[in-house]
């Protein structure tokens, strides 16, 4: 997958979890500040795309994950070393 | 050799009658903020919860229960000297020893019914319809008392800003008895020791009396990962326990999830993938986590707006400190 092909499915999750417009879930955007996506709401995000992307982010890690662009590295990171 | 001669019970059991008792005060978020140094705003995005009701001295874990119960037998048409058994599930009695069921039994008027106390905290009241389930249809019992009760304002800090908005006081009861028809459907339950940590009593009594200025022990919790654990692996145990009722999830009419916070409620129905037909428990909303006795409160306010009719297939399911878990299908008398 590429980067933006994460980035499209992440939006996807971000959009059915907290409701947010998939388009506004762009690289640059943060979260919380941004997004209004809360930690309740990360913490969904994050088992969904544990899910679709078959990799495993850990509670310790989800904190790190302050923009979109940190999670789709992650992501990426994460299924490369898989 | 002798043979020991045994008893068989009813082939099938079901909850007759449903019962409520909710403290008379009510306490908004704006009496609860200012400790937490938060809002009625926050709190509300955070959990949904609104109001939530306090036990004044005289509404205590055994007065609360009796209420519930004679609500409960009333609806049931069952006379307290029918009963054979009294559970009560509850975290929250703070007499160590009697339990409190005996005295919720002897106040109650049975006539001598075996009655003794459940420790699986929010998951308790759905461990006691399982016990009940079995000794109905295993001839232990005919009638049995299924209690939650709890008084989680003794033992929640103000000042805590994980909890002191969350947890609250009220008992739920329920008859359960011999049925026709299969009404109460396999247990799914278990526990996840290794995890006891992220929602328990702060410390033990006899650290807490050590202590230079001893308090109360009270509840701690590790919310964001109670709510991963809450909102997916329950998921996965309510549709174990939809599998063993042999109920698909579109057959279902009430999700009726332990009141643990409405944001893990709304998680849940997504990970479950709860079809929008299925009414949905919501009285977390006013009466905020009452632990035990969320699903028995959240049970009769359905009924009583309306909400769940008799017949119904609903779906218990309830998880919390141990961690302990317990779901079940059940048809609402």
């Amino acid at each position: 997958m590429s980067t933006e092909e994460i980035r499209a499915a992440l939006a996807e999750i971000v959009n059915e979890v907290a409701g947010v417009d998939a388009d506004d879930v762009q690289l640059d955007k943060s979260f919380v500040e941004d997004l209004d996506v809360d930690s309740l709401s990360m913490v969904e995000v994050v088992v969904e795309a544990e899910e679709k992307f078959g990799v495993t982010i850990p509670d310790d890690q989800v904190k790190n994950l302050k923009t979109v662009g940190d999670a789709v590295s992650y992501i990426e990171s994460a299924r490369a070393a898989a | 050799m002798t043979t020991l001669k045994v008893e068989q019970g009813s082939a099938y059991a079901g909850i007759l009658g449903v019962g409520a008792y909710r403290p008379a005060r009510v306490v908004p978020n704006s009496e609860i903020v200012d400790a937490i140094d938060s809002s009625d705003e926050w709190v509300q995005q955070r959990s949904g919860i609104k109001t939530r009701r306090f036990a004044d001295e005289s509404e205590t874990v055994v007065a609360m229960s009796v209420s519930a119960s004679r609500d409960a037998l009333e609806a049931a048409g069952i006379d307290p000297r029918q009963v054979d058994c009294v559970i009560v599930a509850t975290v929250s009695h703070l007499l160590q020893t009697p339990s409190a069921a005996t005295m919720v039994a002897h106040e109650l008027g049975t006539d001598g019914a075996a009655a003794f106390d459940v420790s699986a905290a929010c998951a308790g009241f759905c461990h006691g319809v399982a016990m009940a389930n079995d000794l109905v249809r295993g001839g232990s019992a005919r009638y049995v008392v299924v209690i939650g009760v709890e008084r989680l304002s003794d033992i929640t800090s103000r000042t805590d800003r994980g909890t002191a908005f969350i947890f609250a006081d009220g008992a739920g009861a329920v008859v359960v008895g011999p049925s026709e028809t299969p009404a109460i459907g396999p247990v799914v339950w278990g526990s996840d020791g290794e995890q006891y940590d992220l929602i328990r009593q702060k410390e033990d009594w006899r650290d807490a009396i050590a202590a230079d200025a001893p308090e109360m022990p009270h509840l701690v919790m590790q919310g964001n990962e109670v709510f991963r654990w809450a909102s997916f692996s329950m998921g996965k145990v309510a549709h174990q326990a939809l599998d063993r009722a042999g109920v698909t999830i579109d057959e279902l009419d009430c999700f009726i999830p332990h009141q643990a916070n409405n944001r893990i409620t709304d998680a849940l129905a997504r990970s479950m993938k709860l079809p929008a037909h299925v009414k949905i428990a919501r009285d977390v909303i006013d009466s905020g986590n009452t632990s035990a006795a969320s699903v028995p409160l959240a049970l009769e306010r359905m009924i009583r707006d309306g909400d769940a009719k008799s017949g119904d297939v609903a779906l218990l399911i309830a998880f919390g400190a141990g961690l302990s878990y317990a779901a079940q299908v059940v048809t609402l008398p």
